[in-house]
């Protein structure tokens, strides 16, 4: 009854959660939301030390495109991100199958696969460093042993420096995408395999015909965070060469930081995070569309 | 797992079913297994080469900051130290030299502690919070900005830098270990504010509803429901957020100053400064020490570590 007597303001009803909500809403619409509109609307001005609304409409962006260190960054990513989601997806799955032969100290080989990924990229940047100097490490033991012209040094040139680093970075993740192409191997029902033995396919062909399609999921999910680290990539290629030699191992993350800074340009900076930004997009609305709009029609 | 267990247990108990109703003469079930089979040693070979290979960097850490420098220079970096020293060790922790400054990794190592302690009771404070109140108390317009936050996990840090400066020079914070904290309690929202709604969605309703009749409020629930109900996602989130602030490097390089740098930054900077010779033994025993807060969380949490990258994995 007294409900009936005067209604609350829907301001007020739920109070509680609604300020218990604050951060997330503060956070979702100044950082994510405004901050990265702001970055978007910046890019488009000649700020240079301080940030300016002095609009010169895309001349950041094509003075970014026309600059070969973008150039090289971009073409870094591109053969890094290929490398590195074809390598970690045929690597972490053949690890994940191995692993699932019900075989004996599963724990301590995954224990021993995942580990590197708790370490930071910088800690990972720093021993493959110390591990490919040329005058130490791989490529000097390897000539100790009585090859002497053998020659492992990717970090000292310039064409296959990328490489060097792609090694270190699948050292780093390959246990994640182990661990999770694990579980989705759990989640198939052991009658598929049964059936599979029966109609007498081999190991190999069930994998590939039947295990994988029905991993989608999951290999979805691993694209996905694969990707995303793929374009964040910066602080292992710091601690690794510092985008050296020159610049042949320069990244996309790299330039925006150098830019915003060092280089105070901050203009630069602003258009070339906005192209990162774009990138994502690419990848990220096309899986949002695939993923929330089926679940939407069924 | 339990359908694997139960399915070799049916397989066990089938061939005495099978003689005791006579209607199979051949023997049946699967064919006992060799220990030493052609297959067994194709998998176990394949496991334990990849084994040496991702144990090789960790070995080769721990072996370098062991021996001395004319050691390293005549050696080869798989040996193990003739003489072992730990003054690489000391002198990493102590005197190794950044710039200027000749106090070693401690500094680092204290300031990413002071970093590392309030962002993670804060940014587990807020998102378990943001969770609770979006799996139970959901109010109009909840699930926008929750969607904004998890696009926002996306969305590539270099892109939201430059405004989070201005903020926190705005705020007076910029450069201080304070800012910092914001920082990290800010980026680790999505992801552990996702971990707390789904768990807290788990959560059988009915219990809500009882508390409900029973006159319990938005935090007595909180406090005593569901913050006692939860103890092992809290755990994970906290194995997600010690080891996730401890290796970050971006954040401390942008918004810290030499005097608030974490642990990170100054092994960097440490090991890839030009001056001077390069003393290998010092700068491994100095990347060891920085590894070790996550190793020793990895490697007590176990299991926990790996539910935590699950739910990481999720935020898809």
């Amino acid at each position: 009854m007294q409900a009936q007597t005067r209604r609350p303001t829907r301001l007020f009803r739920n109070l509680s959660a609604k300020i218990a909500s604050i951060p997330m809403i503060l956070t979702a619409l100044v950082i994510f939301a405004g901050g990265t509109i702001w970055t978007v609307v910046y890019s488009f001005t000649n700020s240079r030390l301080l940030p300016r609304l002095n609009f010169v409409g895309i001349e950041q962006y094509e003075r970014l495109w026309s600059s070969t260190r973008w150039m090289i960054s971009i073409q870094n990513l591109f053969i890094y991100g290929i490398c590195m989601l074809i390598f970690s997806l045929v690597i972490g799955f053949i690890l994940a199958a191995l692993l699932d032969q019900k075989i004996r100290f599963e724990n301590t080989f995954r224990s021993i696969f995942l580990y590197p990924f708790a370490l930071s990229f910088i800690v990972t940047g720093l021993v493959w460093q110390w591990l490919l100097n040329p005058d130490f490490g791989l490529q000097q033991v390897v000539r100790d042993l009585g090859w002497t012209s053998f020659s492992f040094d990717p970090l000292y040139n310039t064409n296959i420096v990328i490489f060097g680093i792609l090694i270190a970075a699948l050292w780093q993740g390959t246990g994640l995408v182990m661990c999770l192409m694990l579980a989705g191997l759990r989640g198939i029902d052991e009658d598929i395999w049964k059936a599979a033995r029966v109609d007498g396919i081999p190991m190999w062909k069930t994998y590939i015909f039947i295990v994988i399609p029905m991993m989608r999921g999951v290999l979805i999910t691993s694209l996905v965070l694969i990707a995303s680290g793929i374009v964040k990539v910066y602080d292992l290629v710091v601690a690794q060469t510092g985008g050296g030699p020159g610049i042949a191992s320069e990244v996309p993350a790299k330039y925006v930081y150098d830019m915003m800074f060092q280089a105070q340009n901050l203009g630069q900076g602003f258009a070339a995070s906005t192209m990162m930004l774009l990138s994502v997009l690419i990848v990220l609305i096309p899986w949002a569309y695939l993923e929330f709009g089926r679940r939407r029609h069924g | 797992m339990a359908d694997i267990r139960t399915a070799a247990t049916a397989a066990e108990t089938d061939p005495t079913t099978a003689g005791w109703n006579g209607a199979r003469s051949e023997p049946y079930g699967p064919r006992p297994r060799r220990i030493v089979s052609r297959r067994n040693i194709v998998v176990y070979g394949t496991l334990f080469v990849v084994a040496v290979y991702y144990l090789l960097p960790l070995y080769v850490m721990v072996v370098t900051s062991l021996k001395g420098m004319p050691e390293i220079r005549f050696g080869n970096i798989f040996a193990p130290p003739v003489e072992i020293t730990f003054e690489p060790w000391v002198k990493a922790w102590a005197e190794a030299c950044t710039g200027l400054n000749c106090d070693g990794l401690s500094r680092g190592f204290w300031n990413s502690v002071r970093i590392t302690v309030p962002s993670v009771i804060a940014s587990i404070a807020i998102a378990s919070i943001n969770g609770y109140a979006l799996a139970n108390w959901r109010f109009k317009g909840a699930d926008t900005f929750f969607t904004i936050l998890i696009i926002g996990a996306f969305i590539p840090y270099q892109v939201m830098l430059y405004p989070i400066v201005i903020l926190l020079r705005e705020m007076g914070l910029y450069g201080s270990i304070w800012g910092l904290v914001m920082v990290h309690s800010i980026f680790g929202m999505p992801i552990l504010t996702l971990l707390f709604r789904n768990y807290f969605s788990s959560i059988p309703v009915e219990l809500f509803k009882a508390a409900r009749v029973d006159g319990a409020g938005f935090w007595g629930i909180y406090f005593k429901i569901m913050l006692p109900m939860s103890l092992p996602i809290f755990v994970v989130a906290l194995i997600i957020q010690v080891t996730g602030i401890w290796n970050d490097f971006l954040f401390g390089v942008v918004y810290g100053r030499p005097d608030t740098y974490p642990m990170t930054v100054q092994l960097n900077n440490i090991v890839n400064s030009v001056q001077g010779v390069r003393e290998y033994n010092v700068n491994m025993a100095a990347t060891l020490l920085t590894g070790l807060v996550p190793l020793i969380i990895y490697f007590i949490s176990g299991k926990l570590f790996v539910r935590g990258i699950a739910a990481g994995a999720v935020k898809g």
